[in-house]
């Protein structure tokens, strides 16, 4: 695994970002190199930052007034704050899935739709073949292909979060950012979502938040430990769980705190 | 223990006469106009016109009037508001402006109506030259509803959790996109719903019409919009204070006041059923 993770190269580089709401200071000089089609998860207690250091990288941050960042991210080695950089493009090549299910209140059809539509498909065909694909890569398309024009609100939370996952899926992007994506999920649809993943690995990169340890050490190749604002400890998974470098880390994965 | 029964009781007792009190109020002001108003009621009535200062014949033109002033009303004051809630709600920062245009809107919202018919009179009628004229009334009454329509409207785009406009965001839409395609369209029932409530207290209001378009008696229809018509609630105020036969002015008078309910009820209904039939299609 060790040797796996490191030949990958950087897809995500950061480097002294820090983030500041207001005065306050949510992250603290993070720097951190995420490799291509790896799963990374970011851990932490609540309010560590690691959301926020999620939202950076699609600069969902943005849409929050008085928000400020110091530091740079670069995805291909391509600077994602450089003045040209339309935020939209950025968002085509970097999808998010959401930590409840916000289906939109359409069908299963236009949701899915949706992003494609944005940048400018129009043709039919092409919109329900850009459907078909994503929702069979979601792992949804068997339970709702008789069904693509009902209401997206029928189907159930495991469901609306694939649906969601599909629609993040049908702008091609490459890098997948899910925020505790499992977290208002059953167990079974847990699992699912999981399994999906896990499918997904070979194409995307991802980086995951989770505050469920067990679910890092299921899906995640590298994770990262969070702590007030500053990331404490990153490195390979296994590793990280089984002999943290990190005292803070060990108490926070043996439950001492947290 | 057994005193504060009793005391509870007393007092449930009071609340309970006091809230039927309000019913039956309402109750009686309905019942007394329809009972003197339902005689004076016929075709004719609705269809022709007035007659010997609208003692005799019909309120056509006063219906039609009031009629035109509240499209006129709605086509001003319903995309104004509309942008500027959408303003509020999805562009503007919390600065100290924005606190300033609230502001600004709930003194709006506060002016009595007889002040917004001066202005009406001094703005439209006089200085824009409108003349007494549908142009100018329309314009008036849209400036009265226009905070009404703006808080109703705000609130039903706040409504619209932040979710669905950070999903769309996410995949790439810019703000006008999402608010367009992922906001609106599920907001735009309840703003409407809000605005018709308000235009439908302006089918009603005298003050701002008086000086700024209503005729006291005109037996024709307009032509263009600026001309002056008659309308419902001051052909009310007419009828019930300005001739000198007031008992022959009465049949009319409450037939006149019967429509104007009527058409004020079916607005409100009208808007409550639209309130009802999208409340069940987003649940979010």
């Amino acid at each position: 695994m060790t040797s796996e993770t490191s030949n990958a190269r950087a897809k995500i580089e950061i480097e002294g970002l820090s983030i500041f709401y207001g005065d306050a200071q949510a992250l603290h000089n993070v720097t951190m190199n995420i490799p291509e089609n790896r799963v990374t998860a970011l851990i932490g207690p609540s309010g560590c930052g690691k959301s926020t250091l999620l939202r950076s990288i699609n600069r969902m941050n943005e849409i929050i007034e008085g928000v400020r960042h110091e530091g740079t991210i670069r995805i291909d080695s391509d600077n994602i704050h450089r003045a040209d950089m339309h935020v939209d493009n950025l968002r085509k090549r970097v999808g998010m899935v959401f930590q409840k299910p916000n289906p939109f209140p359409k069908t299963i059809f236009d949701n899915v739709a949706y992003g494609p539509r944005v940048h400018g498909v129009r043709s039919r065909g092409e919109l329900a073949d850009v459907v078909e694909k994503s929702l069979k890569r979601a792992a949804l398309w068997e339970e709702v292909k008789d069904r693509l024009n009902s209401s997206a609100l029928a189907l159930s939370g495991g469901q609306q979060q694939r649906l969601c996952i599909a629609r993040a899926l049908a702008v091609g992007p490459d890098i997948l950012l899910m925020d505790e994506p499992t977290s208002a999920l059953d167990p079974r649809s847990t699992s699912w979502i999981e399994d999906l993943i896990d499918s997904l690995r070979s194409d995307y990169t991802i980086v995951i938040v989770t505050h469920n340890m067990q679910q890092a050490s299921r899906v995640s190749d590298l994770t990262g430990f969070l702590y007030e604002g500053k990331l404490v400890e990153f490195g390979d998974t296994t590793q990280l769980f089984v002999s943290p470098k990190m005292k803070q880390t060990e108490d926070y994965i043996t439950g001492r705190f947290g | 223990m057994r005193t504060v029964n009793h005391r509870d009781r007393i007092a449930e007792w009071c609340m309970r006469v006091l809230t039927y009190a309000i019913v039956a109020a309402v109750a009686y002001i309905i019942l007394h106009i329809v009972w003197n108003g339902a005689p004076a009621m016929s075709w004719a009535f609705l269809t022709e016109m007035p007659r010997n200062s609208g003692v005799e014949g019909g309120i056509y033109p006063a219906i039609v009037g009031t009629g035109l002033l509240v499209l006129g009303t709605m086509v001003v004051a319903l995309p104004l508001g509309m942008a500027c809630a959408i303003y509020l709600s999805e562009y503007a920062s919390q600065s100290r402006f924005t606190s300033f245009i609230r502001l600004a809107i709930a003194t709006l919202a506060g002016v009595p109506s007889i002040v917004f018919g001066l202005f009406g009179l001094g703005l439209f009628v006089i200085f824009l030259n409108f003349g007494s004229s549908i142009l100018a009334g329309s314009l008036t009454l849209a400036c009265m509803v226009l905070p009404t329509v703006i808080v109703a409207s705000e609130e039903s785009l706040r409504a619209v959790p932040r979710s669905q406009r950070e999903g769309s965001l996410a995949l790439g839409a810019s703000q006008w996109y999402t608010v367009s395609h992922n906001v609106l369209p599920y907001a735009v029932p309840g703003m409407v719903t809000g605005s018709v409530l308000a235009v439908g207290r302006a089918a009603g209001e005298t003050a701002p019409i008086l000086l700024t378009v209503a005729a006291s008696f005109l037996p024709r229809l307009p032509q263009t919009v600026y001309d002056q018509v008659m309308a419902l609630p001051y052909h009310l105020y007419i009828l019930a204070t300005q001739n000198p036969d007031a008992e022959a002015a009465r049949p009319n008078q409450y037939g006149t006041a019967l429509v104007l309910l009527l058409l004020v009820l079916g607005v409100n209904c009208a808007a409550i059923l639209i309130r009802y039939r999208f409340r069940k299609k987003y649940k979010w």
